[in-house]
Formats: C-alpha cells, sequence, structure tokens
C-alpha cells in the first residue's frame, strides 16, 4: 500500500493508529525518567507529590541534587574524559582507514576490510575480557622479565579507552569513508595542477570536503563512548565513568538522583546531535 | 613519485594493522590460549580442553547459553515484526516534514544510554511503578501487580533497545523501492499480500539481514537489560561471564564461555548471511 493506491479508511486508520502506538511505546520510557526527575519524593514512583528543583540543586540530605553530588559529577567528566580520548583517536585512525581503502589497491584488501567490519559482530564483553586477558599478559611478562610493574595494563581507564576504541574505530572509519567516496578527485588533481604539493591538496581540499563526516564521526564517537556499557564493565577499574557509577547505584535502589542525571544526559545528547545536523546542513 | 606513494601506503596501514593486531585479533589468540589452561596447582598450568568438559557438563551453563540464545533470535524476530511496519511506514506512506519527524523520532531514544532506558522501562513496570498504580487506579487490580523481573519483561526491554538498529537500515532499503514497482504489481492484479511477498520483502532483503544481524548481536551481548529486568531464574550468558571473570576471578572458565559466545555469534551471523546470500561487506559497509 502506497499513498497513490486507494486503500479503505479502516484498514488506513487502523495502520495510523499502530505508528501513533508505536512511537508511544518508544517515548515512554524516556517520559517517565523526565517526568520524575521533578517529584518531591524520595523514590521515582507514583504518587506524585509535587514538583520541585531539589534532586537538580538541592543541597541537604535526604535531598542532594546532582550539582551537589560529587562522585556523579566526578564520574561525568571520567566520561567525557574518555568520550573526547576515544573520539580523537577514532575519528583519526578511521580518516587513516578511510584513505587507505579509498585511495590505494593492495593484496589483501578485501581481507583487511572484513576484519574492519568484526568489531561490529563481536559482543561487547567479549572484546571487554579478551582485551582484558591480553593486557593482564602482557603486563605479567614484563614483571616475569624484567620486573616492571605496569599499572596501565591493569584494569583502568587506559583499558577503558582502549576497548571502546577498538570497536568505535569502525563506525567512525564508515562514516568517513561514505563522504570520501563522493569525493570528486578531479577537484585534488586541479590543486595539483596549479602547484600545490600531495598533502597541502589534501589538506586545503580534501579535508574541508570531509569536514562534516569528521564532525559527525567525532560526534557518535563521543556519544557511543559516553553511553557504553557492556566493554567499560569488563575493564574498568577504580575511576568509573558514568554509566558505571549509575549501575552502582541503580542496583542498590533509585533515588529521583538518577532521574535527574538522566535528564540532563537526555539533554546532552540531543544538544550534541543537534549540532551535528546543523554542520552537516552546511 | 613512487617512493612517496609506498610511503604515503606504509604510514596509513600502520594505523590499521596495530589496531587489528593489538586490540582484535591477539587478544582473541591469547583468550583461547587461556580458555585451554587448566590449573593443576598455585601458578601452575597444564594445556587441556578441561575448561570446556566443565561447559559442556553443567546443565546450568548449557541451559543458560541455550536459553540466550533462544531468546535473542526470539527478541530479533520479535523486533523485525513490530519495527517493519513502522518502517515502512516511514519510507512510503509519510511525506515531506512529517517524515523527516518521524525518522528523527525514531533515532532520539537511542541518543540516551541504555542504562537510561532500561531504568525508565524499571520506574513503569515495577510494583510500585507507574502502570501497576495505573491499573489499580482504573480497579483493574485488587494490589500493586509486579511486572517486573520476568522473561517478558526481558523482551520488552531487548526490543526496546534494538529498535533503531532494525528501523534505519529498513527505512534505507525500502525508500530505494520505486513506488511505480509497486503499482506495477498492482496493475497486474496483485493482492497487497502478495506484493508485499514477492517485491517489498526481496527487495527489502539487505536491510532485514543488516538489521537482524545487529539487533541479534547487541540482544545476545546484552549485559544491563537482562540483569535489571530479568527475575532470578532469568539468567543471560553474559552475566555468567561477567561472575567468572570479576566475582570468582576463574579467567580459564571465562574465556571458555566468551569463546561459545563468540562462536554462537558467528555460527549464527554467518548462517544468516550464507542462507540470504549476502555477503558482510555489503549488508554492514
Amino acid at each position: 500500500m502506497i499513498p497513490t493506491i486507494p486503500q479503505s479508511r479502516l484498514i488506513r486508520a487502523t495502520y495510523g493508529a499502530y505508528v501513533a502506538l508505536f512511537f508511544l511505546y518508544l517515548a515512554l520510557p524516556l517520559a517517565v525518567v523526565a517526568i520524575f526527575a521533578f517529584n518531591d519524593s524520595q523514590f521515582p514512583s507514583l504518587p506524585w507529590e509535587g514538583f520541585t528543583w531539589d534532586w537538580f540543586f538541592g543541597d541537604e540530605r535526604p535531598k542532594i541534587g546532582v550539582f551537589h553530588e560529587r562522585p556523579i559529577l566526578r564520574a561525568i567528566g571520567t566520561s567525557a574524559f574518555v568520550g573526547l580520548c576515544v573520539s580523537l583517536l577514532s575519528v583519526a585512525v578511521g580518516t587513516s582507514n578511510a584513505f587507505l581503502f579509498n585511495r590505494y589497491d593492495f593484496r589483501g584488501k578485501g581481507v583487511f576490510y572484513v576484519l574492519m567490519l568484526l568489531p561490529l559482530v563481536i559482543p561487547g564483553i567479549v572484546l571487554g575480557i579478551s582485551i582484558l586477558v591480553f593486557s593482564s599478559t602482557v603486563a605479567n611478562a614484563a614483571w616475569n622479565v624484567m620486573e616492571w610493574d605496569i599499572m596501565a595494563l591493569r584494569p583502568g581507564l587506559l583499558l577503558v579507552i582502549l576497548g571502546q576504541f577498538s570497536f568505535i574505530t569502525t563506525i567512525s572509519t564508515l562514516v568517513i569513508a561514505t563522504r570520501l567516496q563522493k569525493f570528486d578527485r578531479s577537484l585534488e588533481e586541479a590543486a595539483l595542477n596549479l602547484g600545490a604539493g600531495r598533502l597541502t591538496a589534501v589538506r586545503t581540499v580534501t579535508i574541508p570536503f570531509l569536514m562534516p563526516a569528521l564532525i559527525g564521526a567525532f560526534v557518535v564517537a563521543f556519544l557511543m563512548s559516553f553511553e557504553n556499557f557492556n566493554t567499560t564493565l569488563m575493564l574498568v577499574g577504580s575511576d568509573a565513568p558514568l554509566t558505571i557509577a549509575m549501575f552502582d547505584r541503580l542496583k542498590e535502589g533509585s533515588t529521583p538522583l538518577l532521574n535527574a542525571v538522566s535528564l540532563l544526559l537526555m539533554v546532552g545528547s540531543s544538544l550534541l546531535a543537534l549540532v551535528m545536523i546543523a554542520f552537516q546542513r552546511k | 613519485m613512487q617512493a612517496a606513494h609506498r610511503l604515503g601506503f606504509v604510514l596509513l596501514l600502520t594505523p590499521l594493522v596495530l589496531w587489528l593486531a593489538l586490540l582484535i585479533i591477539i587478544p582473541h589468540i591469547d583468550m583461547f590460549f587461556v580458555s585451554l589452561r587448566e590449573r593443576v596447582g598455585v601458578g601452575e598450568y597444564e594445556t587441556s580442553l578441561a575448561n570446556y568438559r566443565t561447559f559442556l557438563e553443567e546443565p546450568l551453563y548449557l541451559m543458560t547459553f541455550a536459553r540466550t540464545a533462544v531468546m535473542s533470535v526470539l527478541a530479533t524476530a520479535l523486533t523485525l515484526l513490530i519495527g517493519f511496519p513502522v518502517a515502512y511506514y516511514i519510507a512510503k506512506i509519510a511525506r515531506g516534514r512529517v517524515r523527516s519527524a518521524l525518522f528523527l523520532l525514531c533515532l532520539v531514544p537511542f541518543w540516551v544510554s541504555e542504562l537510561v532506558r532500561t531504568f525508565g522501562w524499571m520506574i513503569l513496570l515495577r510494583e510500585t511503578g507507574v502502570f501497576s498504580s495505573l491499573l489499580q487506579w482504573a480497579g483493574l487490580a485488587q494490589g500493586p501487580v509486579e511486572m517486573l523481573y520476568n522473561d517478558a519483561a526481558i523482551m520488552v526491554g531487548l526490543v526496546y533497545t534494538s529498535m533503531l538498529f532494525m528501523v534505519v537500515p529498513l527505512v534505507t532499503t525500502l525508500d530505494s523501492l520505486d513506488d511505480a514497482v509497486i503499482e506495477a504489481g498492482y496493475d497486474l492484479g496483485g493482492s497487497g499480500p502478495s506484493i508485499l511477498r514477492e517485491i517489498v520483502i526481496p527487495h527489502a532483503m539487505p536491510g532485514i539481514v543488516s538489521g537482524s544481524i545487529v539487533v541479534f548481536m547487541l540482544s545476545l551481548g546484552n549485559y544491563l537489560t537482562p540483569i535489571m529486568l530479568g527475575g532470578k531464574d532469568s539468567l543471560w550468558f553474559t552475566e555468567l561471564i561477567y561472575s567468572q571473570f570479576i566475582v570468582r576471578f576463574n579467567w580459564e572458565l571465562g574465556a571458555v564461555f566468551g569463546f561459545m559466545l563468540l562462536i554462537l555469534s558467528s555460527v549464527i551471523v554467518w548462517g544468516t548471511l550464507r542462507l540470504t546470500g549476502q555477503t558482510l561487506e555489503k549488508t554492514m559497509g
């Protein structure tokens, strides 16, 4: 059924209702999370006790708001740091990969391409444990052979960053490669004809063309890193990123504080997404 | 020029090789070796298949393994069934502004972390939750109703979490189907169901396959949803991996579990690709 083919009104109405119901299903969990952030009660549940901002700005027990809750603020900082490192690394390697697959023909290219896609079909938790096992093998070897204790290879932020980087790079490679494919190489040749060196041509012609994809890949990588749970769970040390910190809280029981953090997350990621869309439009 | 070309090639190849070798390939090989280790004394190990035998001989492990696989397949099928009509609506029926708005709305829930989404379902479904209160208020239930901590709740959560990864590829492939082809189907006397079966679904196949693979992978490897929404009996295989690695510190058995999960997902992904005649490059790349 398409609009140009007449359909009975009943079928169309039912279909429309189904789609409406679907979007209600999508919106419902997020809506309740957001609404209960303003409930003046110890628990994020009915009955509604009245409206309050305390879960954001409150500074007295039992209602300490997000902006006065140090562990949560620290976890947000940790997540942001990890996210920035992962985004920078994965966009850099992703760009390099995109150029490699776009500009060079070499033996084993097909195999490398499939290998590059592989992290998408490995469960995140398996990626996490394999990196955990390998890094501890290396650390143990370093200790046995040279008596070096490499703390960075024990669970902690470096491993979290590497673990997230290991699969987010695939995504940034795909995003950047798609845009690079649309690039008209005669533009670069024109720059070469006008006397530019190869690197100058790439820097002044190709990179500006890639900019929307680079920014898009950066934002997507940041969001994916920020909300990653499975891989992070296996590699985390004492500095917990936000998702892990929230998970630990949630296990102990929930307060509207978690709703408030969640609402801030929703607002933050929507803003980031809007920024990305604005850049894409240009 | 030739030398510069080679230099550029080597410079671009290095990050790729380092990334794949150090973070993907060698760690998995190392994990495989650990899974073959048997602890015979303090700090003493022997190569054997003992850990794999433990996995095969313990009914709880095998049951959980099978349950996780079956439930993931079920979640994938449900996501496809629920998502397909919506994707079709967005791609073929909605127009202009409405269309882009609906598409964007589909993406919104996934800009927030999975933890927040699961938390939302907990608020809705638990004994003191929104649904339970509404039912009591409407007089449909006498006391509080617990809807959390069962397999149905896990299913709702899994389908919710993966919906985006089904709808987006479906919209993309359905979008490329020319309306004229569907019209031609009607002109040639086809009915709604036969057109769906013979024109729309075959055309959408790449989208269906890539969506299903991703959803299956996400469900199989999910940890949060089963642990937060599931009950005491609804153990998920990832929970076993976590407990062997982090709680019991039995890395050898944990590595076996990790490997079994990897094998299961590879076999199913590979089988789906073979059955539908697709390749990984085409569906993912």
